[in-house]
């Protein structure tokens, strides 16, 4: 025991003084999480919108000038019949265009009910989810307005329709893919890293020839930074509650143990790539390549696994992060337990133990 | 026998490293390997340190067996790699607690037998290794090496890159080490450093040239030496090699070394033939061989 | 005599802050002179010999290598001086050949000039059968003497060989030796920086530096005769223990 506990000090001195690592370890995540939020949550501001008013009575105009006068939308044209709409969006001269039907009042006080459609462009999704969110709150507010002293209540229905990519979801929660990218970059890339470091000063042959067990060399290095990501983990979640107004609608107590898992998991990643790997360079190039972008690109955390082709998506199940992204999506926003997550976290507890057991058969006694 | 080596050889895909190497060290002798880079010394330190499995042959280190009983040998033998292998960001003092615990010891408890050279970098101990100079960082490693009290210790290249001060202390240090009975094991390419070990042996492209007595050693050359020069080396060196009783010539430091084929030169006729090739100031004089020479010698 | 002097080093100094790497040295170099450049690791020799090869700004002081100001014409240096090292010489993933016609083209020789120099080269060091091998794959001292060939490809003055016979076997080393000593007779100056002191002895001079400053500036055998001693290894030790 006195011997492990040696080691881990001698591995916090490591990480403490190399400032390169306690970069990576304590300013990426919070620039990252910085820049994704404030990246995917940008307000929009005086976004161009034309109007196609089929109506042309005082509820339109009134509706149109709420939206124009709003700090969010300007009023860039009037289009007068259907053709112009696609023109106008090809040109790219406006992101939305809003189609108020035939007798819309009359609709409104007859039928109590109407429609206006919004169309925006998606050819950049998280834009167009805003603008549409937007839209749709202004109208909300609109409706409530004119909802006050009148008994039954009339409706504006919007329809929504997003041209160009007609399957968009929203990938609006960020926090869980920062979260995730975090953990995994933090752990598997920095211990492999550090076993490969070893290995390239030649105190490894040291160690081996030591009375230390392997297991003991490699928990030695892996402790640290489960301790590590652990407060990663910690503060994010901070940052996304404080900063971000995040929900976190389940468990907290469940939050922690799945991260715990998932760290574990990046971290038998990490022992993996670091006995395959002889140099740092090598460790670190396998880390960012097979891990990290498969973690940005596949689980789903900027692209909806969903929209992917095919064989793409097949990929993604084999990829830990897309499980955890799920999990965490699921106890921090609908605020479920176990029960309902029992199955990813069966899937990421089945990956690490295999992971661990492949680590453990690879890892060298020896040299060779 | 403290180490013993029985018909070892190790290969890399299509590179021998080791070929048939065979060789015994006794308790409390200082042996030295002798052989430039790629000659195969790191390789058998491996083999013996349990580090790589030998392809064949077999090899016990303090009568256990490098295979069988690997744990023994790792918690019995002190291994310096070559390249002082230290956690550069530790200090001095840090990287050597971390060896001792790790071995199960402290610092205290074998200071005994570290005293000697710690003390010299002890007034660095705050210092990081990395910031170290070559001969205070070879010392640092040597007392790593030896905190858990090894009954032998393998060098791997202990002086290569120190400068020649560092150098001396530490053959002197090695001395010290084995009044204390403990077994070394020392590899250099330094050809002058053979002289300072009790038995070396010579090897070359994965063989041992020859096992024996430094002073020992230098027997085996055939002929007499003779320390040659002129008024420009590479002139005598062209005109030596066309001079038809010459057997070798090498340049060796200010001479040239030069065997005849003949028992005994003639000393005229051959200061004659240089001064023919329009060489001048010329010197011819018997000199000592030298385990260099030697080395050459059998690796021809 | 000036014009026989192809290095000329007067007070050079190089401060690194607080820190004097190079602490005023003053020496000159023959023409075909072998000049030993010794000192232990640490001692300024690599940043002086920075100095001189043009890649490094001195502090203070002066220096001319091959007629060319270390200040003012640092690219002329460049094109009229080889250099070879121990850590870096030729690339490993290439042939011999393509090494040979890599280094040739920096160096701006025309291709008739470098088919005519490798021809040569093959010739002179029998690479008849290696010739379109992996350099990867030869022994270090193959590596060594091709390419201290290859630093002498585009004729230079002077030769800087850093620390270059380090770990080959001892007849090998002579080989470099006497390609060392062909260079010489043939009007190319070689500076030689080492740690090892037996390799001074192979040199016309050798300057000896510690801490910064040239300590001691003669042929080996006077350096071993002021100092009643018989190698350079001894003439080091006493320099040292003086000094503390």
């Amino acid at each position: 025991m006195k011997r492990f506990a040696g080691f881990i000090r001698k591995e916090f001195y490591h990480i403490f003084r190399d400032t390169r690592s306690l970069f990576i370890l304590f300013g990426m995540p919070i620039a990252q999480v910085l820049l994704f939020g404030f990246a995917i949550t940008n307000e929009i501001n005086n976004v161009d919108v034309a109007f196609f008013d089929k109506s042309k009575d005082a509820t339109t105009q009134e509706i149109i000038n709420k939206i124009s006068a709003s700090k969010y939308f300007t009023n860039k044209q009037m289009i007068t019949n259907d053709a112009e709409i696609e023109p106008v969006f090809q040109k790219g001269s406006v992101k939305a265009v809003l189609v108020f039907e035939k007798d819309f009042s009359e609709k409104l006080t007859k039928e109590n009910k109407t429609y206006v459609q919004i169309i925006t462009d998606a050819t950049d999704p998280n834009t167009s989810n805003t603008i549409n969110s937007y839209l749709n709150s202004i109208l909300q507010n609109y409706q409530l307005e004119i909802n006050k002293d009148i008994k039954a209540p009339f409706q504006i229905n919007s329809e929504t329709r997003n041209v160009y990519n007609p399957e968009l979801k929203s990938v609006f929660t960020f926090v869980p893919g920062v979260m995730t990218v975090i953990l995994m970059l933090v752990s598997a890339m920095m211990t492999s890293i550090s076993i490969t470091r070893e290995k390239e000063l030649g105190t490894m042959e040291i160690l081996l020839v030591s009375p230390l067990k392997p297991f003991q060399v490699i928990l030695g290095k892996v402790f640290p930074y489960i301790f590590l990501s652990v407060i990663n983990a910690i503060v994010i979640v901070l940052m996304s509650i404080f900063i971000f107004k995040m929900p976190v609608e389940g468990s907290l107590f469940l939050l922690g143990f799945e991260s715990v898992l998932f760290i574990i998991n990046a971290l038998s990643l990490g022992i993996l790539i670091s006995t395959i790997s002889s140099t740092q360079q090598t460790a670190m190039m396998i880390s960012l390549m097979g891990l990290m972008l498969p973690v940005i690109l596949l689980s789903g955390f900027i692209f909806p696994i969903a929209s992917m082709a095919s064989p793409l998506q097949v990929i993604s199940h084999i990829i830990p992060a897309k499980w955890f992204i799920i999990i965490i999506k699921a106890i921090m926003l609908k605020g479920v337990g176990l029960s309902f997550i029992w199955k990813e976290t069966l899937i990421i507890l089945s990956m690490t133990l295999f992971f661990i057991i492949v680590s453990i058969k690879k890892y060298k006694i020896r040299l060779e | 026998m403290s180490i013993s080596v029985k018909n070892i050889s190790k290969s890399f895909k299509d590179v021998t490293a080791v070929n048939d190497v065979s060789f015994e060290v006794k308790e409390g002798e200082l042996f030295g390997l002798i052989g430039p880079d790629g000659a195969g010394k790191t390789t058998i330190f491996r083999i013996l340190t349990t580090l790589l499995f030998a392809d064949k042959g077999t090899a016990t280190v303090a009568n256990f067996d490098v295979i069988e009983d690997y744990k023994e040998i790792r918690n019995n033998v002190g291994y310096m790699p070559g390249r002082f292998s230290l956690y550069q960001d530790l200090t001095v003092e840090e990287n050597l607690t971390f060896f001792a615990t790790i071995f199960g010891t402290t610092i205290e408890e074998n200071y005994d037998l570290i005293k000697d050279i710690y003390i010299q970098i002890e007034p660095f101990k705050k210092r990081r290794a990395g910031q170290l100079s070559g001969g205070m960082k070879q010392k640092l490693a040597l007392s790593c090496a030896l905190i858990h009290k090894p009954k032998v210790l393998f060098l791997d290249e202990p002086t290569t890159g120190v400068d020649p001060v560092s150098r001396k202390e530490f053959w002197e240090m090695l001395k010290r080490l084995q009044k204390k009975g403990i077994t070394i094991l020392v590899s250099t390419p330094y050809m002058d450093e053979a002289a300072l070990c009790d038995r070396i042996a010579l090897i070359q492209d994965g063989k041992i040239l020859q096992i024996d007595d430094p002073k020992e050693i230098v027997k085996h050359f055939p002929t007499t030496i003779y320390d040659i020069k002129a008024d420009n080396i590479y002139k005598l060196l062209v005109a030596l090699k066309e001079y038809k009783h010459s057997y070798s010539v090498y340049p060796f430091g200010e001479f040239v070394h030069y065997t005849d084929k003949r028992d005994a030169i003639d000393t005229k006729e051959l200061t004659l033939f240089l001064k023919d090739k329009g060489l001048n100031n010329i010197i011819i004089q018997p000199t000592e061989t030298t385990i260099e020479d030697t080395f050459m010698e059998l690796a021809k | 005599m000036t014009d026989t002097n192809v290095i000329q080093v007067e007070n050079l100094t190089k401060k690194f802050g607080d820190f004097v790497a190079v602490n005023a040295i003053t020496f000159e170099v023959k023409k075909g002179e072998i000049f030993g450049f010794l000192g232990a690791n640490g001692a300024g020799k690599t940043t002086a010999m920075k100095m001189l090869i043009g890649i490094s700004k001195p502090t203070s002081g002066n220096a001319k290598v091959a007629g060319f100001d270390v200040f003012t014409n640092s690219e002329d240096i460049k094109k009229n001086i080889g250099y070879m090292s121990q850590k870096f010489a030729l690339y490993d993933d290439l042939t011999v050949k393509e090494n040979i016609t890599f280094f040739g083209g920096i160096y701006g020789l025309s291709r008739k000039k470098i088919e005519e120099k490798r021809q040569l080269l093959v010739e002179e060091l029998g690479l008849q059968n290696i010739v379109n091998e992996l350099v990867g794959s030869l022994p270090l001292g193959w590596k060594q003497k091709i390419s201290f060939s290859v630093a002498l490809l585009h004729e230079p003055k002077i030769v800087f060989l850093d620390e270059p016979t380090g770990g080959v076997d001892p007849i090998t080393r002579r080989q470099f030796w006497e390609m060392i000593y062909k260079a010489s007779n043939n009007g190319t100056t070689v500076f030689v920086t080492t740690h090892y002191m037996d390799e001074a002895e192979y040199c016309d001079r050798v300057s000896i530096m510690v801490e910064g400053r040239i300590e001691a500036l003669d042929t080996p055998k006077k350096l071993k005769e002021q100092f009643k001693v018989n190698s350079m290894n001894d003439v080091f030790l006493k320099l040292a223990r003086n000094i503390e």
